[in-house]
């Protein structure tokens, strides 16, 4: 019953959607404040029947509904109710109501919240926009990927109960980064609603910022744990392998990176209109995309749902009238969007426009690639495979020009500004990068000149916004009057360089040892002697466990580490899965695999060992990215902030 | 109308419109298209899976006709299917079909070929999975289709229908004449 | 389906098995070598993995396969073009600089360099003097 009610929600939703893309934007054309105003109620009621329709799956996989075909599929009652519940979401049609649910959900707020509110028009077309969004991910589900399909008669067990899909960051890793995908969406109807209206100034772009920053911070978070996951689960040790989906996900997040500070210098000084239209359009529609390359069977990837040609199609198609529809109107419009505040080839705009040019490029270079493949074998001039070498080749000498003026820009000041006045500001950073640099290049370590290279720029980005920061800081006053947004750049591009330095060190720095070893055996590792003490056997809830125990002592005295490494056993599911083992050492993890058993000898066993020095800092960098996105949130806007007039002062210091 | 406005339009379609061609097409991505077409077939000896003696290329290339080598294991699920559709033709076309057994052991391979039919002329036995690497061989079954002068025509990845065979290895083995 | 060949081979996708102790070469520069050679070589198998990672039958027999060629004095470049001719382009990580790839290598730097002219020029429409 409760299915039912659910499908006939959502089928409602589709017919509200509708109705919520024609009347608000027929108003607001047509001057109707009534039906503008219908807006806002519309939004509120579709978010309330998408989480009627999201509640019933939920709710039949809670309980085992094997009568629900998409529940018997992928869900089994030996499941832990947490990972039932997140089984919700875990396969292709329930992942497309969550999405459809998010779009609903972001309406929902932006037609509720609003610290400024939004000229009635504006607002109308926004919602109009989204609701046709949405319409047409509504109408996928139901005539595609409909998860409220019944079976008749109903099965008394379900098929899915793999144990990798069991785990708490991979349950709530979709969400999150979805949360970021549709949140995209947003910026993409101001954008839609500005080119309407022919209207682009810094109000619209003082509106636009915080719904930008709510996406990219969701995405940013969204983005690792999905190398967090990764980096436990998989067993070596990596966190980014420049898998086709990833890279989908790392389009729109540089994408958005761009438009937030795009957004932010029309907010601040109403310059870059074009630009920060172009993009909103743009993360969108990499957005999109990447939901595309996930579903639609183009393209081999770990990630990718089992494919269906005919569902390829209608997302293919979606997105073609989405986005084509959108780049159209842009062609149209475009030139009608006044020029925006000038500024000198030498100023904090430019850094914008530059810091815009260089991410659009490392975009592009994603971009190509991960589709060129696909491109290739579609015109059969063969077939080739993109991997990390062609990324780290093609993305490495372009960070060292960016991550320079990544230092320079921020202490630029807006419209005019001189290098000279700001030559005297880097002298310190930049002999603290050397040396950085210099002690780098002493350690005996491999990939000399890439290490010292990234080093380098994280430095240089750190040193720079760090020296900044305290300068800024010294006073009270001066902490008083410097906007939230300015602590979350620091934090952010401080966080950049953070992630940076974790992610050179743990990849090129790691130690690895692979060997047999049995009980009694010692070897040294990481600086200490790692001794395999023996194996224990256990019990948990639906496996049985073969624990190796692996000490790691240091200094005599000190508590030795252990390692404990395991083997489980599924008879369910008639498999073997292995666990790591991960120890925290200062910055680094310690990391212990268990491998294949010596056929003579049971209790002699492969054991790999891995050291990532600094590795965690990857996980801190990525943090601090994301709170620096929420303290730039809670910034209020204005169209001319304290800091322009603190720069000017600064520039005449 | 400033045309360079429709820049970022005209770029989109095109990606959309390539994206269009392997969705309709069908195409599966997992499977590859194989760098041993055009080129001679690898030159190997193997023990033979049953009974003794070697199987050599050079008794593939031994009557100057065209012939197919099918790679298959015992323990591959979709292989058994395989059997009567390569028997079938290679009765009706009278085109020798010769075995490759991967990584498998003799006394499996024999038990299977006994259960499910043997429609080779001959089987060699790969244990070590080495020759297949020559053929650029990724999994099981895979069929090759050798012509008399020895290039590899054509290979077909996964299992054999009759299907394939009417409608892709026929009309090749009429062109190779 | 055709994914039921792969499966097969899937179903021993067990994670964190891939280079096994006995496969490593006695010398540590040789051994470095297959390490990285083994890093550029995508597994058709897992096809999102590289041999170094993947734990698949045919990863091992390649990276077997590496460390062989090594040993008899091959090059790096020379056990790379060994597995290019019998794989394919597909299953070089990284791939060939030819006439169909040229886009593909050259796109990083053109891409920047067109974001540079479309600054310069958004730069020089920008009214001049005071706004």
């Amino acid at each position: 019953m409760i299915i039912e009610l659910a499908h006939f929600a959502l089928a409602l939703a589709f017919v509200l959607s509708l109705v919520m893309a024609v009347v608000p934007m027929w108003g607001a054309a047509a001057g109707r404040i009534s039906w503008m105003a219908l807006g806002r109620p519309m939004a509120v009621s579709l978010c309330g029947l998408m989480t009627i329709a999201l509640f019933g799956l939920i709710h039949a996989y809670a309980l085992s509904d094997f009568s629900v075909l998409n529940v018997q599929q992928n869900s089994h009652t030996l499941k832990p109710w947490i990972y039932k519940i997140s089984g919700a979401w875990g396969n292709h049609e329930g992942s497309m109501l969550l999405w459809g649910w998010m779009l609903s959900c972001w309406g929902f707020f932006l037609a509720t919240r609003g610290r400024v509110k939004l000229p009635p028009a504006l607002h109308a077309r926004v919602l109009s926009v989204l609701g046709l969004v949405t319409s047409g991910f509504i109408l996928y589900i139901l005539v595609a990927s409909n998860p409220f399909l019944r079976i008749d008669p109903s099965p008394r067990e379900g098929m899915d109960l793999n144990p990798v899909l069991q785990d708490p960051l991979l349950a709530i890793h979709p969400p999150v980064l979805y949360a970021g995908y549709v949140g995209f969406s947003v910026a993409f109807c101001f954008a839609i609603a500005a080119l309407i209206e022919k209207k682009v100034d810094a109000e619209w772009a003082a509106q636009l910022r915080p719904w930008v920053l709510a996406a990219w911070v969701f995405m940013t978070l969204g983005i690792m744990l999905g190398a967090t996951w990764a980096y436990y689960e998989l067993g070596w040790g990596g966190f980014w392998f420049w898998d086709p989906v990833e890279n989908a996900s790392l389009m729109p997040w540089l994408a958005g990176t761009a438009l937030l500070h795009s957004a932010a210098a029309l907010e601040k000084r109403g310059s870059l209109k074009i630009w920060t239209v172009f993009l909103c359009i743009l993360a969108f529609t990499l957005s999109l995309l990447g939901t595309f390359l996930v579903r639609s069977g183009v393209l081999t990837s770990v990630h990718s749902f089992a494919s269906d040609p005919t569902r390829g199609i209608f997302i293919l198609a979606l997105l073609g009238l989405t986005t084509g529809g959108a780049f159209l109107l842009y062609g149209l419009r475009a030139p009608h969007i006044t020029i925006g505040t000038s500024f000198k080839p030498v100023s904090r705009e430019t850094g914008i426009l530059l810091n815009n040019v260089f991410l659009f490029t490392f975009c592009a270079t994603v971009f190509m690639g991960t589709l060129y493949p696909i491109f290739l074998s579609a015109l059969d001039m063969g077939s080739i495979s993109v991997g990390a070498p062609y990324f780290t080749a093609t993305l490495t000498p372009l960070l060292v020009p960016f991550a320079i003026l990544m230092g320079i820009g921020p202490l630029l000041a807006w419209r005019e500004a001189s290098f000279v006045s700001i030559r005297a500001k880097l002298y310190l950073p930049l002999a603290l990068t050397v040396a950085l640099a210099a002690a780098i290049a002493l350690m005996p370590w491999p990939d000399r000149v890439f290490t010292v290279t990234m080093f380098a720029c994280a430095g240089w980005i750190l040193f720079t916004t760090l020296s900044d920061f305290i300068r800024k800081t010294q006073r009270f006053t001066q902490i008083r009057s410097m906007p939230p947004a300015y602590y979350g750049m620091v934090m952010a591009h401080a966080g950049i360089a953070v992630l940076l330095m974790g992610a050179t060190a743990a990849t090129v720095w790691k130690e690895e040892k692979i060997l047999w070893m049995t009980q009694g055996d010692t070897v040294a590792f990481a600086g200490k002697t790692l001794n395999f003490i023996g194996i224990r056997p256990d019990v948990g809830k639906n496996f049985t466990i073969e624990r190796a125990i692996l000490s790691l002592q240091g200094e005599k005295d000190a508590a030795p580490d252990f390692l404990l490494p395991e083997k489980r056993w599924y008879p369910a599911q008639q498999r073997e899965l292995s666990e790591t083992a991960l120890k925290t050492d200062g910055f680094a993890i310690n990391y212990a695999v268990m491998g294949d058993q010596d056929k003579m000898n049971p209790l002699r066993r492969v054991i790999r060992l891995y050291h990532h020095p600094l590795v965690l800092w990857v996980l801190l960098g990525a943090l601090m990215i994301a709170t620096g996105g929420l303290m730039a949130m809670a910034s209020p806007s204005k169209s001319t902030s304290p800091s322009t007039s603190s720069a000017a002062r600064k520039v005449q210091a | 109308m400033n045309t360079r406005a429709f820049i970022p339009f005209g770029i989109f379609i095109c990606m959309i419109g390539l994206f269009a061609v392997p969705l309709l097409q069908g195409k599966d991505p997992a499977i590859l298209p194989s760098a041993m077409i055009g080129k001679q077939v690898p030159e190997f000896t193997l023990p033979m899976a049953t009974g003794d003696g070697k199987l050599a290329t050079a008794d593939m290339l031994h009557e100057g006709k065209p012939f197919l080598v099918n790679f298959f294991a015992s323990w591959c699920v979709t292989c058994k299917g395989e059997q009567q559709v390569l028997a079938k033709f290679t009765q009706k076309t009278g085109i020798a079909v010769y075995g490759i057994d991967y990584k498998d052991t003799k006394k499996d391979v024999a038990a299977w070929l006994e259960r499910h039919g043997n429609p080779f002329r001959a089987t060699g036995f790969d244990e070590a999975g080495r020759i297949a690497i020559d053929f650029g061989v990724y999994g099981v079954p895979e069929t090759f289709l050798v012509g008399g002068d020895g290039i590899i025509r054509y290979k077909h990845v996964g299992a054999l229908k009759q299907s394939d065979m009417d409608s892709v290895f026929g009309p090749l083995l009429e062109k190779t004449k | 389906m055709k994914k039921v060949l792969l499966v097969i081979l899937l179903l021993l996708s067990i994670p964190a098995l891939a280079v096994q102790p006995d496969e490593i070469l006695k010398d540590p520069v040789m051994e470095t070598r297959a390490r990285d050679i083994s890093k550029q070589l995508r597994c058709l198998v897992c096809q999102g993995e590289d041999i170094d990672e993947s734990n698949a039958g045919l990863a091992g027999d390649i990276r077997k396969l590496v460390r062989e060629r090594l040993v008899a004095g091959d090059s790096d470049t020379a056990v790379l073009a060994f597995v290019q001719e019998r794989y394919g382009d597909y299953v070089l990580m990284n791939p060939p600089v030819k006439p169909a790839t040229w886009l593909l290598w050259g796109a990083p730097l053109l891409v920047l360099l067109a974001g540079f002219g479309v600054a310069l020029r958004y730069l020089r429409r920008l009214p001049k003097g005071d706004e």
